[in-house]
Formats: C-alpha cells, structure tokens, sequence
C-alpha cells in the first residue's frame, strides 16, 4: 500500500513531554497510518513509552498536537482518548482474579455508564468472540490466576482490542514469552494490521521486532534518530552508534592475573521467578577479586533481576557464594553492610534530603574522621557533588542524581560495588564523566566492581570480563576485545 | 448475577437470614439488643468494604460518614422534632452531601492522602460535635426524643431487615457490571483509565453509595439508642472497629464484611467478664487474622473456590 496517499489515523506533531527538568520526549513528530505497524524503538530510557503513554493520555504531553483522524486529543484524559478508537495493551497485567477470563473481557467492553447495572446479552457474545480470536477459547471460564503467563498477555490482547479501536498501541509485545509464542504473538498483532487498524509497539530493539514492523523510529534520548524500514534503520550508523558505540578500546586484565583461589563472588544455577514468568535461568557468573566484570543485556535480559537476587532481596534456587561461604540466609541489609552494595538501576536517592545528607547516611557506620577521609576522596572522584552538598538530591539534574548514587555507594566503603545501569537516560557527556570516573576507580582503588548495563560503549572499556545475558540466560563469555566480533550482532 | 442465585454463598446466606430472623421467638432480649447493634454495625463494615475493596480507597474515616448521618437525624429530631422517618432520610443525605463534598478533592489526591484526609475529617466532626455543644448534646452526648419502637424483638426484626436489604445491593451493587468496572479501577487505574473509564467519577460514586448506607445505619442506631454520642458514632475508635470487622470478615467480599462486625461485637460482649482484657482478646484475634488469613474469614474461602 502507497501510504503517502492514504490519510493518517494518527498524525503526531512537535510532540514534547518534561518531568520537572528532564526532557523525556522531545519534539516527536511521526504519522501512523491505517494498516501499518510502526516500532518505536529506542534503548532503556530513551522515551519511547513516555512517548506512547503521551498519545494515550496517561501522561499529559507537555507541547504538541495528536492528531486522531484530523482533530487534536492532546491533553485529554486518558479514558477520553481511548473512547475515541486507541486501545493499549500493557505490559503487566494485574487481571481481576476472582472473575473469569470472559468476565475480564467484558469489563473492556462495558460502557463508561454508573447505572449499567444488568450485564447485556449482546456484550457475552461479543466477549466470546474475542476470546476465540485471540485464542483463549478454551479457557474462557477459567480465572486468571490458573493461567500461565502467555494466555495472560493474551488476555491483554484481548482488553485492548475489545472495542474495536482504530489505533491499538502495544508495549513490548514479547516481553517474557518464549519464542514460538513470539509467533503466535506476531500472527496477531499481524491480523490486527489486516483489519485495517494502525498498529504502535514500542520496544528495545529493532532485531526483536523487524520481522513484525512495517517501519522503524528510533529514539534515543527522548528525539528521533531515523525513520524507516527496520533493514536501513539496523544499518544507519547513529543507531549502530547508540546500540554499538564506535571503536571501542578496550583494557582487560586477563582472568589469570587475579590470584584468588576462590573467586570472590560467585553465582552458580541461579534461577527466579516472578509469578509464573522466569526472570533467571541457570545463570552462573564469577567475578575475582579486584576485577571489573559487566554482565552486558538488553532491557528486561534479567540484569537487576540478578543483581537484586545477589543482594538477597528475591528467593532464588541455586547457589551464591561470597568467599566461598553461601549467602542464603542472609538479609539484604547485612549483606550490604558486609560490603556487597548495591547502586540500583532506579538509583533511590533520599530527594528531600540534601546532597550531604545522602552521602553521610551512606558513610552512617564509619567514625568521624574515616568518614571526613572517605568523603573528602569522593569529592576528588566526583567534584561536582562538593559544590552541590547542600542542595535537595531530587533537584540535581539526572547526571549529578547518577553520580550521587554512585557516591552513597562508595561511602559505604564496599568491598563489591554492583552499578545497576548507571547510563540510563543519561546525555553522552555525562557518560564521559562517568566513565572517567570508574576508570579511576579500576587503577586506584582494590573495589571489585559488578556493572550492569545495555549501554556496550559504557560498559565494554573498563571491562576485564563480560558476560552476556538474554532472556533470563547467560549466552556468552569473554574477553571485551571479542565482545563486537561475537556478540555485538544482536544489541541493534 | 443469575448463577448468584443458584450458588452455595447465596444458600448460605439465606439460611443464615432464616435462622436469624427467628431468633426473638427463643433468645433474651439482651442477645437480641447486642446483634442488633452487630447488624447495624455490619452495614457500617460493609459499606466501607465498598471504598477498600473494590474502589481500593482506604477510607480511614467511616466514622465521618457515620457521624453525620447518626448526629443530623439526632438534631433534626432533638431540635424541631420532626418525624423519625424523615430524621433519618435526612441524616442519610447529609452523609451523602458531606462524603461528596469531602470525596471531590480527596479522590484527586495520590496514594496515602485520600486516607489522611478522611481521618482529618474525623477529627473535625468530633471537634464540631464537641464545640457546638448547645446543638449536639457535646460531650455528654444528644438525647433523642422519639424512638422507632421499644419492643426489642421489632428493633432486631427492623436491624436485621435493614442490613439484609443493605447486603443484598451492595453486593449486587459489587458484582454487577459497574461493580467490575469499580474494581479495575481499584486494581489497575491506569489501565482502567487506557479502558476508557473515568475513574474518578466511579470512584466518586462508591464513595457516595457508601456515604449513603454509612449515614442510613449510623442514624438508625441513634434511634435505636435514644442518644447519639462520640464515643459511639464518631471517636476514632469507632472507626478503627470497622476497618477491623470488614478486613476480618475479608476484603472485597461485602458479605464477609457483616459477619466481621457480628463476630467482633458478639465476642467483644462475651468476653466483657474479662473486664479490660476483652478489647486486648478480640484485637489480638483480628491481629491474627489479618497476620495470618490476609483474605479474612470469607476471602479465604472465595479465593479457594477461585483457584479451583
């Protein structure tokens, strides 16, 4: 179909959406046309679900238009919106548990009325008939709970297309399914295309979705990169750029060079669930003493999912053992205190406190003057965070909050620092910083550092090892210098 | 609602209603006196299992809906002595007026702030109960001139009718199609909302609907007393009662609701031969319960029925 000459069902214009001083979607401009499915894609943080949370109206986009059919919906509530013609199939459900899988469909189907009080006839039929479509025929009086994880995306299938929206946006369609569901899924989300419906997902990256897409816009840091059909989208080089980085230089120490018997952390058959869905599968990572180690995955891989597991705050089989000794039983909070801490992804500063407060509760167990010689090295790591020791940590910009975070971390003078994503949505000079910082840390200091990330440019120079996890699974090993050669295919 | 009927929960609860309205023809008016003070409590928990379990609102202040109902059918009829009936009509707007009013800006508040703000009311109309005392009796309480009836039997008979009446619409109320639209709303706002359902509007209305039953009963048992006071209608404690009877009796059951506030107020009463140690039994109790059997006495059984 020549979609220059079809009218757009949905036309998006100058698109921008701020949260106080951060800019998570600027100027976005895009048509969506009926029959066509278009991919936002972008890495962690880059704003594309704000983005598709802005169309739907469940954040109020702070300039732009949205065009549905020719009259503007930005700024209405959400509910208004999607009575229009969108619907959204989320992520996470949290279904109605003690009603069955067609009451659940009917309650999209219900009308926004206080006295509907009889249910209709006609809406169990036309509930039936989406349950069949979507493929939850034989389960449709079964409750939630009793189902597994797929049929429950499906039942969010289900919700979002119950009243025949014109535009269905859909949130990372293949999060947590296996890949012959991925099919499935695919066939589905193709059907509603055919229907003449214009199609929205958002999702990490081009790879998982290409097959799937008609076209490609990918994000990063809140603009538009490109646009364009997934092939020429996966060889432009900003993206590759974005997703690769450029000529990496990489100084690993190799694995002989520590002299730990035992290493110091080690992971071994690790698995966890959520619910139904399985976050972790056998994984098994060491990391010795003094090294840096980065466990490299895109989004939803399972990175804070084990990090959070070797903080002890999930129930996991397998073993972790710290020194040698088993880590089972022990709270999350002596682990930490032990010198396993943690930098989490969300970086949970205390905002109504100061900068200086944030640090001295991290520096909480040393004496006075351990604590004056720790701080007084922090400020040499990171001097813009002496300047800003007395300003609210929720008012510093996202870079300094990162930074910050980092510094509460190493206040507590750990002997393992884990660094939960620390680039998220963070502007490529401020990385640099970053960077520079932990560096610094790898020739200076003995601290064992465990890094998380997706971004491979941030994560691969100071490396000695890398492990790669995707879907809850350790898929490789290795040196960063073979890092691109073997692995890098798959992160566009 | 058709399968309701020929469901076990319904033959249950109709044996139960049976059994119950029998119960003046063989038991002492002093039973009969306590469960009819459970009966209207029961209306109390049920009602505000409405806003907990279903709109997922914690209303920490029942006792503001209650209070306004029980306090302005107590003055109507102490001050111009109007009939009970239209007392008790009124004190039942009052309540609905007053749960709007207070419900409109409180529903736009985020997380913990709604229950603040309804406690704050709480403490409000304890205050004004207190200050305008030549109104309200202060703290010595309001002595009401007319009662329904003295005969026990047709107060029990009036309480028990009353809160099978109430059961029956909110739970029908709860399992119909805006009941379901009420609990997306409550489970997953955001998503009801991307639903197209104006969230803020069926919330609204719960809390209205529960405003409506909260000040119906609170000014029935004013009649029923003779005397509306803060300790009995208002103080916070009565609140607190009522939170615990319907968590007790199991969230989001409505039904389940009423038996929690039956089973504290009956075994508060048999325990009163311990002397101060009653209340410090019966907390422990529902301590337990809600430590151990979060879903409360009927959730557990439903949610066995569900996974079945």
């Amino acid at each position: 179909m020549d979609q220059t000459v079809t009218t757009a069902t949905l036309t998006v214009r100058g698109l921008t959406k701020r949260f106080g001083g951060l800019t998570a979607v600027k100027n976005l401009s895009f048509d969506l046309h009926p029959g066509e499915i278009l991919g936002l894609i972008g890495p962690n943080g880059s704003g594309k679900s704000t983005a598709m949370k802005s169309v739907m109206g469940i954040e109020r986009p702070t300039a732009g238009e949205v065009l549905f059919e020719g009259e503007n919906v930005a700024g209405l509530p959400a509910h208004k919106i999607a009575r229009k013609g969108f619907g959204m199939v989320f992520q996470h459900s949290r279904p109605l548990n003690r009603q069955t899988v067609l009451e659940n469909i009917m309650v999209a189907l219900l009308p926004d009325s206080l006295f509907m009080l009889f249910p209709d006839k006609a809406l169990t039929e036309r509930a039936k008939w989406i349950a069949e479509r979507v493929g939850l025929g034989a389960v449709m009086d079964r409750r939630p709970p009793t189902l597994p994880f797929a049929d429950l995306r499906r039942l969010e299938l289900a919700k979002a297309i119950a009243r025949d929206p014109k535009v269905v946006l859909v949130d990372e369609p293949f999060a947590g399914l296996t890949s012959a569901e991925v099919g499935t899924f695919s066939a589905l989300i193709r059907s509603f295309r055919d229907e003449g419906r214009a199609v929205m997902l958002v999702d990490h990256n081009v790879k998982s979705v290409a097959a799937l897409v008609d076209r490609v816009l990918a994000m990063y840091l809140g603009e538009e990169i490109t646009t364009g059909r997934a092939e020429d989208v996966m060889k432009n080089e900003t993206v590759r750029r974005v997703y690769l980085g450029g000529a990496i230089e990489t100084h690993a120490r190799p694995e002989t060079s520590f002299k730990d018997k035992v290493p110091l952390l080690q992971v071994e058959n690790v698995s966890v669930h959520y619910g139904k869905a399985q976050a972790l599968e056998n994984v098994s990572i060491h990391v010795h003493e003094g090294e840096f180690v980065s466990v490299v995955g895109l989004n939803g891989a399972g990175k804070t999912t084990l990090f959070n597991t070797i903080s002890g705050f999930l129930p996991y089989t397998g073993e972790i053992l710290r020194g040698g000794q088993p880590l089972r039983g022990t709270g999350p909070a002596k682990i930490a205190r032990s010198g396993l801490v943690q930098c989490p992804e969300s970086r949970e500063l205390f905002g109504e406190m100061t900068v200086r407060e944030n640090l001295d509760l991290g520096g909480q167990h040393l004496d006075d003057a351990a604590r004056a010689k720790q701080l007084a090295w922090l400020f040499e790591l990171f001097p813009i965070l002496k300047e800003r020791q007395g300003q609210m940590a929720q008012t510093l910009s996202g870079g300094e909050q990162q930074m910050l975070a980092i510094g509460r971390a190493l206040m507590m003078q750990p002997q393992i620092l884990v660094l939960d994503e620390p680039t998220l949505g963070l502007a490529p000079v401020i990385l640099e910083l970053l960077s520079k910082a932990l560096e610094k840390l790898r020739q200076t200091t003995k601290i064992t550092v465990l890094l998380g990330e997706q971004n491979v440019t941030f994560a691969l120079p100071h490396a000695d090892r890398v492990y790669v996890l995707e879907h809850a699974r350790i898929v490789w090993e290795g040196d960063p210098g073979r890092f691109a050669a073997e692995a890098g295919k798959d992160f566009l | 609602m058709a399968s309701f009927f020929s469901s076990r929960l319904f033959f249950i609860s109709l044996v139960c209603v049976v059994i119950a309205a029998t119960l003046p023809f063989y038991v002492s008016g002093y039973i009969l006196g306590l469960l009819t003070v459970a009966f209207y409590f029961g209306v109390f928990a049920m009602a505000w299992d409405l806003l907990f379990g279903f709109a997922g609102e914690v209303n920490f202040g029942p006792t503001f809906l209650i209070g306004t109902g029980a306090y302005t059918a107590g003055i109507l009829n102490n001050q111009f002595g109007w009939s009970v009936y239209l007392c008790i009509l009124l004190g039942a707007l009052a309540s609905v007026v007053a749960g709007f009013v207070l419900a409109l800006p409180a529903l736009r508040v985020r997380g913990p702030y709604f229950g603040l703000t309804t406690l704050v009311a709480v403490l409000m109309l304890q205050n004004f109960v207190v200050v305008f005392a030549d109104l309200t009796g202060g703290e010595i309480g309001l002595t009401i001139p007319d009662v329904i009836t003295i005969n026990a039997g047709a107060n029990y008979w009036i309480a028990l009718g009353f809160m099978t009446v109430s059961a029956a619409i909110l739970y029908g109320l709860s399992q119909s199609p805006v009941g379901l639209v009420l609990q997306a709303s409550g489970q997953d706002p955001v998503q009801a909302g991307a639903l197209g359902f104006n969230i803020v509007k069926h919330k609204l209305a719960a809390f209205i609907v529960s405003a409506f039953f909260s000040g119906l009963s609170g000014a029935l048992l004013v009649f029923y007393f003779g005397t509306a006071s803060v300790g009995t209608v208002v103080d916070v404690a009565v609140g607190v009662n009522v939170i615990v009877s319907a968590v007790l009796g199991g969230r989001r059951t409505v039904l389940g609701a009423a038996l929690g506030a039956i089973f504290l107020i009956v075994a508060g009463e048999f325990l009163r031969p311990t002397g101060e140690l009653a209340t410090f039994i019966v907390s422990a109790v529902a301590l337990l319960v809600v430590l151990f059997f979060p879903g409360g006495f009927l959730g557990a059984a439903l949610s066995r029925e569900a996974r079945s």
